[in-house]
């Protein structure tokens, strides 16, 4: 084990191929560099494992709709997945090369709770990465899209409130 | 990691117990399933997630469409789930509130209203 390398920046990149299968790896990998890091507890953990599978599931549908196939053959791009753990946060940016995706379109779908909702299988990925997600965002790449999202860790027992009053901080002495 | 599936019947219910990772990759054969099962009349579906060690939107999204499937049926469709962290991906997209999510099989499988049914009967 080597102490501080964390905070030195450690950057982890793999190129996967575009296959559902793959998204298991993905999420070992993710395990793994999250447990050798002691801020990140089980919670988060399982946190980020679920980003990664979601934004690898993504890159993966684009790249097969891209393609126009089912499946896709061996010559298909891979998509990369690049993982960098510095200053107490972990950065992990997937990259697809689908051709390009509007996340505005997501915002069609009905509220879920919408009898409505249940037409719609999918467009559940990207609300779930928001949640679990402390930044978001989507890059176009010339054929594609780079998925960044970054983690921090979580106070033990302080969940995060949307649109609430940040309550991570000390408590005052009492009072 | 690999999908279980184990499919039992009690009654007019039919009982999925599902194992393993339920994502891209595997859930299209947890659909492939749920659609043999209403094509076999089989309307009543209790899907048990004790065994799933890992759940992602494309599992949600088979649930999903199994719920709608047996409910233009006329059918019933519970899960049976109680490890926090499957349960936290339900909460945080909402669906804990679409779902009938119970803690075992024999409750998911209880008459619905049980107490209000035996209150109508005494009530005559």
């Amino acid at each position: 084990m080597i102490e501080g390398a964390a905070a030195a920046g450690d950057v982890v990149e793999l190129e996967l191929p575009a296959r559902p299968e793959v998204v298991s790896v993905a999420r070992l990998i993710i395990g793994a560099l999250v447990a050798a890091d002691p801020l990140f507890d089980e919670e988060r953990s399982a946190d980020l494992r679920l980003a990664v599978s979601e934004a690898c599931t993504n890159a993966i549908q684009a790249e097969m709709a891209g393609n126009r196939k089912e499946s896709l053959g061996p010559d298909a791009e891979p998509i990369v997945m690049r993982c960098v753990l510095a200053d107490g946060q972990i950065e992990v940016a997937i990259t697809d090369h689908g051709g390009g995706f509007d996340p505005t379109v997501l915002e069609a779908h009905p509220d879920v709770t919408s009898p409505d909702r249940l037409n719609y299988e999918g467009g559940l990925g990207i609300p779930l990465i928001k949640m679990l997600a402390d930044h978001l965002e989507f890059r176009p790449t010339g054929d594609g899209t780079t998925v960044v999202m970054r983690f921090e860790p979580r106070t033990p027992g302080i969940r995060p409130v949307i649109g609430g009053v940040n309550g991570s901080g000390p408590a005052p002495g009492g009072g | 990691m690999d999908l279980r599936l184990e499919v039992s019947e009690r009654g007019e219910w039919s009982i999925v117990e599902v194992g393993g990772e339920v994502d891209v990759a595997t859930a299209p054969r947890l659909r492939e399933q749920l659609i043999a099962l209403v094509n076999d009349q089989r309307y009543h579906l209790v899907v048990s997630l004790e065994a799933v060690d890992f759940i992602d939107s494309t599992g949600l999204g088979v649930l999903i469409s199994g719920l709608k499937r047996v409910r233009t049926h006329g059918g019933r469709f519970s899960l049976v789930c109680t490890e926090p962290r499957i349960l936290k991906v339900f909460e945080i997209t909402g669906l804990l509130a679409v779902f009938n999510v119970c803690e075992t099989i024999e409750a998911a499988i209880a008459p619905e209203d049980e107490d209000e049914a035996l209150a109508d009967e005494v009530a005559q």
